[in-house]
């Protein structure tokens, strides 16, 4: 009897740490993840922050408002002109500016190609993730059509800073609205080669469904935004309840999956993929004539006071928060990234899963991690 | 039975996937969107927007449009530009005016926001296309943008 136990005792597993990261490809950057297991069977994963951290929040306090647009390139780098505008409307609304048309709408379809682009390099990472190489390089193609757009409008392909307060630093390329159209009609062909190459595939299905499930409720209770919200069925579109620049002007529907599992997640993304195409086709053929931008002092001021906004980048909701004592430099600026939201509720998903439903889990959480650290 | 249909199910949407590939395989060549980078530099040009460094354009007169007011270097978020200026009697006016030495361009430290091409009053900065900046040594990154022995363009004023 006493010999059986002791057998038993020593095929007994125990807990032991192993950690993820920092320098693991499946973080999507520099995260550390300390995770606790049993076997294979996640018990605990807690993530672990700054290995990225450029405190940027402090740098913004030495800067003008001005050239704070060019930081927040570098928080979410995959939606920075998202990130920009979010700063740009954040100061334009303390200044009470009023923003020619032409502008807005630019904006809203700078802001949709954008999303696009980082919904397409997602898409092809999340197939690389569970183990199939070819989306990478799909995504990659379409996504080069729209940073060449970038290349040739803002003049750089990642960190455009393109956005000024008061407009934009340049009127679009002659060339943009040509473009603009090629790749609305190219993409319009490759999304359902997405679906039939990874939706479909039957070990992607396996490997996603039922995998990482976020219930509504605790999808609430941990804040998430963006996709991953909308996965599990929680309406919170940014777009649709506070329009801002051009958003209000156009119809579109807020893509909402009731299931909350890895493969809810990934179908939102792949249907706003197709929400994005329509807003674009709504706005590009209507630009309006104007100013491509309004004159601003060359040292902006801000009256004293507390100003926020939010738009709703790829990954979610990006809030801008500025006190200003009313001097050239904000007293505190704070902003409120998508991403960390998103990772709290890593833990909650991943418990009891193994840790390759982890790695699918996180995928589609869609991490940047500079977005995360700032 | 369900058992074969699962696998037949599986495969064929292995299959679908597959054909995609297949598809893309066989018109490789149509749809090809890579380049031969270092082969093809002869015919490589970047967009005209293109944001590669600063660059200073100088005139067949070895004259520039700089008049050396700074305020690039006050736009500029991390000291990538550094002006060293005296004063001078300006030739054509007669009168004592500012004028640059040396404009000194931190290329490693520059993040290609574009705000000092953007503040600049007599657009005498611009976006060069060069990319190619990969030395040895990171001292080589620091340029004198204006050209020995140039000088103000006559007529130009801030």
């Amino acid at each position: 009897m006493q010999e059986s136990a002791t057998l038993n005792n020593s095929f007994k597993s125990e807990e032991y740490f192993i950690n993820m990261g920092p320098q693991h490809p499946a973080t999507h950057g520099v995260l550390r993840l300390l995770l606790t297991i049993d076997g294979e069977i996640i018990k605990k994963v807690e993530p672990d922050l700054g290995y990225i951290h450029r405190s940027i929040e402090k740098m913004c306090e030495r800067d003008s408002y001005q050239q704070i647009v060019h930081l927040t390139d570098r928080m979410d780098y995959l939606s920075s002109h998202i990130n920009n505008e979010a700063v740009c409307l954040t100061v334009e609304n303390a200044l009470e500016l009023e923003i020619p048309d032409r502008v807005k709408v630019i904006r809203t379809i700078i802001g949709e190609l954008t999303r696009i682009a980082s919904h397409c390099l997602w898409w092809g990472v999340m197939g690389m993730d569970v183990g199939a190489l070819t989306t990478y390089f799909y995504g990659f193609r379409d996504r080069e059509m729209i940073n060449d757009i970038f290349e040739e409008t803002c003049g750089a392909r990642l960190t455009m800073n393109y956005n000024v307060p008061g407009g934009l630093m340049w009127d679009i390329h002659p060339n943009f609205i040509k473009r603009v159209k090629d790749f609305v009609a190219h993409f319009k062909t490759k999304i359902p080669e997405y679906n039939k190459l990874l939706t479909g595939n039957i070990i992607f299905q396996k490997r996603t469904k039922g995998v990482g499930v976020l219930s509504k409720e605790d999808a609430i209770s941990f804040g998430v935004s963006g996709p991953v919200a909308r996965g599990s069925g929680y309406s919170c579109d940014v777009r649709k309840y506070h329009p801002y620049s051009a958003l209000d002007k156009v119809t579109f529907n807020e893509v909402l999956e009731a299931d909350g599992d890895t493969f809810a997640r990934y179908n939102v993304r792949i249907r706003e993929l197709w929400e994005s195409l329509s807003i674009i086709e709504q706005l590009i053929d209507n630009i309006p004539d104007g100013e491509h931008r309004v004159k601003t002092n060359a040292v902006i001021k801000l009256p004293k006071g507390e100003f926020y906004q939010k738009v709703e980048t790829a990954r979610g909701e990006l809030g801008v928060y500025i006190i200003s004592t009313g001097t050239k430099n904000p007293y505190r600026m704070k902003f409120r990234s998508p991403g960390f939201s998103n990772l709290s509720a890593l833990n909650h998903m991943a418990v009891g899963g193994k840790i390759g439903d982890l790695v699918a889990t996180m995928a589609t959480l869609d991490l940047v991690i500079p977005d995360i650290d700032r | 039975m369900s058992y074969f249909s699962n696998i037949f199910n599986g495969i064929k949407t292995l299959l679908t996937g597959m054909s995609i590939t297949g598809k893309y395989f066989l018109n490789s060549r149509k749809g090809a969107i890579t380049q031969q980078y270092p082969d093809n530099r002869d015919t490589l040009k970047m967009f005209d927007r293109f944001r590669g460094e600063v660059i200073m354009p100088h005139d067949e007169n070895n004259e520039h449009a700089c008049t050396g007011c700074q305020k690039c270097e006050i736009a500029c978020p991390n000291g990538t530009i550094e002006i060293i200026w005296d004063r001078g009697i300006d030739e054509y006016t007669g009168k004592n005016k500012k004028k640059i030495d040396k404009f000194v361009y931190h290329l490693s430290m520059c993040t290609m926001c574009g705000l000092c091409i953007d503040v600049c009053p007599t657009d005498a900065i611009k976006w060069g296309q060069n990319f190619e900046n990969s030395v040895y040594d990171r001292t080589a990154l620091t340029r004198v943008l204006n050209k020995p022995g140039s000088k103000l363009r006559p007529g130009v004023e801030d």
